[in-house]
């Protein structure tokens, strides 16, 4: 057994009476690449947060590499060759890669001698790891893949020896996964330690040689990658035997419920974000619209949805028009029959702010049996809640709570319960899962299906390819605003993963 | 990444910090005063004395209390809508031509309680209206309400110094007023109300319009959080975003909130022109408009918070007149330094102590730590 880069031994943490981290104890060994998995809530954050000096542990102690460190801050953590990458980059975005990387390792007032330095240093860095990127391009004109590379070769500038990565494969395409999982297998293989947290068994399965399962703040086990499976995997980060799978019937498309035609949004400064889309979405189907994030699946169900004013084509609800030119008002459409349940649960689907039933009725809350004379009937509201609390198992059980103080598991329940509820013809939803644990993925996923089932018209977004590939009965593709291709729900995901990078696509799609 | 979470009990969340925050925006008023070299305890007994010694002191905190209440609603309600309206001088000083019209009008013909709702309607009316046209402006032309309703303060004191010169002054007369209203246009004392507690209101213009007051205040709660009015108008103050998505006509609600709360602003002119004055003087608003916002930042933009906090900066009005009446050496001046550290440690540094007070608590009280248990790290 090669010596250890990472011992944490009895990491304690409480917030108040939240015990985040439970008497965490964990080897990593150098030069390998290891995972940590668990649902949201687990405590993966709040470890790792302790490692990278955000947090101080309660008790317990940290070694690196055999040597017990006090890591009071992430200056400190730098020190002791600790990096990390965020899940959300920490990039200036009109900065240059040489300004982003340099920031905060300047060493000196004038910026000049440190510019000649860190320009000789990356390329050196870029040789050794096979990391290209022009230092001089400006952070936000590349893609996303790159912007990563950049966070990684930060790290790698300031002399990391472990690097951490954060959920790191949620913004990227599969290609750009696997050229990032290449990209750690290099680091791995000139000595570095890799920490990998994600809750995408299937990555961990990938690239990791251990992996260690954290549930309610305790690390539960710890497994030899080639030597456990998905299924073992799953049922350790729950606590119970989970179908990975949904089951599901044929599908039994009826009438076109939404037919988009030649629909086209612009964004805010006039970059075409929607372009030329077309499709019709049937009762008792569901379309799913795959794409990497930022390839016009957001602006199209807000332009759908009335919150965002498209730039040309038609939109028809039920075979009436939908002026979404103009001036469609998503109040107006919801009664037409249209739920959404929004993308960006946490500023647009709920007001984290309000009790829970209040946001369960928010975008209805014109309906008439919620008004008692002039004022609002909070018994009526609270009391509806409280039945769409029992119906989706909603936890804890209380209308009156804060809406911030539910999980995200739960707080998309809140959504789905309000919007799927309504009885609406169509269906539109954006990132059902987006950071929502295991255990809840199961009970959404059933509940798409079963609104399916009874024949309702669903559309589905999702940058997750697993979900779109394990609900959809139809697969639109879209890249750079366009609809690149349809396929059928078997299609394999290499198919699709081409398709999703432009690669497939019309010669005019891929500019 | 998540952060930790914890939320304080009631009556630390709206007793205890205030109150901490309080004393030490105190304790350095008394720093200051021992710097002058008075004696920060002498000034501190003028000062309560000065507010509450007497019956005809007390009138007159509440007196100026109730022009905060006013003023400090009209911010909050803005505020829950997340407009932050800083024009409640303006609208309180154009409210008052609705006042003095209602006045001038009838005050020889009909008796006060009929000229008092005519008048109420004229005040909200004109400051609704002072209001409205920058919350236009920033529903159909993007102008920003902070800009624009600091604008309109300025506009509003040289209409008003213009209608008091050459529309409101009584021919021959060399001050900037209107004529002193009849009967009809004084609004009476509240003696009853002082003389169930054994005081006399003496000559404090302590006014119907604190009952009035405390009514608006009630129908502020009413409306933010019991009609659907007040549910969009939180939707759009907390997320903009999740207000668009639930179909809430933006400008709409920005039009309305502008109105209701420069109508409220404008509603406090009541107070000092037809409860003190008996007429309507240049400038009689006196920076109450200004004072709104940390009555209403104080009072975390609930009533129930801002009838205190609206108290204190009545105490500190009538307290602080009194310690510079006592004390010479100590002048307005220094009054408006403590006030305004409370305003600082009160409003602005209102997070100081936060995290201090909420380990201690939490500490200390077992069922603080399950109400901070119910969200996950």
């Amino acid at each position: 057994m090669s010596e250890l880069a990472i011992e944490l031994k009895g990491i304690d943490k409480s917030f108040g009476l939240v015990h985040a981290n439970r008497n965490i104890n964990l080897k990593v060994r150098k030069g390998t690449i290891h995972g940590i998995i668990g649902e949201n809530g687990a405590g993966k954050s709040t470890l790792m947060s302790i490692l990278y000096g955000f947090y101080q542990a309660d008790h317990g102690d940290i070694l690196i590499n055999g040597q017990k460190v006090n890591i009071r801050d992430p200056n400190a953590a730098i020190a002791a060759g600790i990096g990390m990458v965020h899940q959300h980059f920490m990039l200036v975005e009109n900065f240059t890669v040489l300004e982003n990387i340099m920031l905060g390792a300047e060493e000196s007032q004038i910026l000049n001698a440190g510019i000649t330095k860190a320009r000789a240093e990356l390329k050196r860095l870029e040789k050794e790891y096979a990391l290209e990127v022009d230092p001089d391009a400006v952070i936000e004109e590349l893609p996303v893949g790159i912007q990563q590379r950049v966070e990684i070769l930060k790290a790698l500038y300031r002399k990391a020896d472990i690097l951490i990565l954060d959920e790191p494969t949620g913004v990227l395409t599969p290609a750009e996964a696997d050229h990032l999982f290449r990209i750690l297998g290099q680091l791995k293989d000139q000595g570095k330690t890799v920490l990998l947290i994600t809750h995408k068994l299937r990555e961990i399965m990938a690239i990791t040689d251990e992996v260690s399962v954290m549930r309610r703040g305790e690390m539960v086990a710890t497994r030899t990658t080639s030597e456990t499976s998905v299924e073992e995997l799953a049922e350790l980060m729950v606590g119970r035997r989970v179908l990975l799978r949904v089951e599901k019937g044929e599908a039994k498309p009826a009438d076109v419920k939404l037919s988009v035609k030649n629909l086209t949004v612009r964004d805010s400064r006039g970059v075409t974000m929607v372009d030329d889309v077309s499709f019709d979405l049937r009762a008792g189907e569901i379309v799913g619209i795959a794409g990497v994030a930022g390839n016009g699946q957001s602006e199209l169900l807000e332009a759908i949805s009335g919150i965002r004013r498209a730039k040309s084509g038609m939109v028809l609800l039920n075979g009436r028009p939908v002026d979404v030119t103009g001036n469609a008002d998503p109040a107006e459409l919801r009664k037409c029959g249209l739920a959404h349940v929004p993308e960006d649960r946490h500023h647009v689907g709920l007001v984290l702010k309000f009790e829970e039933s209040e946001n369960a009725i928010l975008g209805y809350h014109d309906d008439p049996k919620y008004r008692k004379g002039f004022t609002l009937d909070i018994d009526a509201i609270r009391a509806e809640a409280e039945e769409k609390i029992a119906a989706y198992d909603i936890r804890p059980p209380n209308p009156r709570l804060k809406t911030a103080n539910f999980s995200g598991g739960n707080q998309q329940k809140i959504v789905l319960a309000r919007e799927m509820e309504r009885n609406p013809d169509v269906l539109i939803i954006g990132q059902p899962t987006r950071g929502v644990d295991v255990g809840a993925i199961e009970f959404i996923h059933r509940r798409i299906i079963e609104m399916r089932d009874q024949g309702k018209a669903v559309l589905l977004v999702s940058v997750e390819l697993d979900e779109i590939r394990a609900l959809s009965d139809r697969i639109l593709v879209m890249f750079a605003g366009r609809v690149v291709g349809e396929r059928a729900p078997d299609a394999t995901e290499g198919e699709l993963g081409l398709l999703m990078a432009g690669v497939e696509g019309p010669k005019e799609a891929a500019e | 990444m998540s952060v930790p979470y914890a939320k304080l009990p009631a009556w630390a969340e709206y007793g205890l910090i205030p109150l901490v925050n309080l004393a030490v925006a105190f304790l350095i008023s008394g720093l200051v005063v021992l710097i002058v070299g008075e004696s920060p305890l002498e000034a501190a007994y003028h000062m309560i004395n000065g507010a509450f010694g007497r019956g005809e002191y007390i009138g007159f905190t509440l007196y100026y209390t109730t022009t905060f209440i006013f003023t400090g609603l009209a911010v909050a309600v803005a505020f829950h809508a997340g407009l932050f309206n800083i024009g409640g001088e303006g609208q309180a000083y154009v409210g008052g031509i609705g006042v003095a019209l209602a006045c001038l009008a009838l005050d020889r013909t009909l008796p006060w309680y009929l000229v008092f709702p005519i008048a109420i309607v004229g005040a909200a009316f004109f400051g609704a209206l002072w209001a409205m046209i920058p919350g236009w402006l920033q529903a159909k032309r993007g102008s920003h309400i902070v800009i624009t309703t600091i604008m309109f303060n300025f506009i509003a004191a040289s209409l008003m110094n213009y209608l008091l010169n050459k529309v409101f002054k009584p021919l021959g007369s060399m001050s900037l007023e209107t004529r002193t209203f009849d009967a009809g246009g004084q609004l009476p004392k509240l003696d009853w109300l002082m003389s169930i507690f054994g005081l006399s209101v003496g000559n404090a213009p302590f006014n119907i319009s604190f009952l009035l007051a405390l009514v608006a205040a009630f129908g502020v709660w009413v409306l933010i959080w019991r009609t659907k009015l007040g549910y969009e108008m939180r939707t759009m103050g907390h997320s903009p975003a999740a207000a668009r998505y639930a179909g809430i006509k933006e400008a709409k609600i920005i039009v309305i909130t502008m109105m209701i709360s420069g109508g409220l602003a404008g509603m406090m002119a009541l107070n000092p022109i037809m409860g003190e004055q008996f007429r309507m003087q240049l400038e009689f608003v006196q920076g109450a408009g200004f004072v709104g916002i940390a009555v209403a930042l104080m009072g975390r933009s609930h009533p129930a918070g801002i009838i205190p906090a609206a108290l204190l900066f009545g105490m500190l009005y009538q307290g602080g007149a009194e310690i510079s009446f006592e004390m010479p050496s100590i002048s307005r001046d220094m009054i408006v330094i403590i006030q305004g550290l409370v305003i600082l440690f009160a409003g602005a540094l209102e997070h100081m102590f936060r995290p201090a007070i909420t380990r201690l608590v939490i500490g200390l009280s077992p069922k603080a730590r399950d109400v901070a248990a119910t969200k996950g790290a």
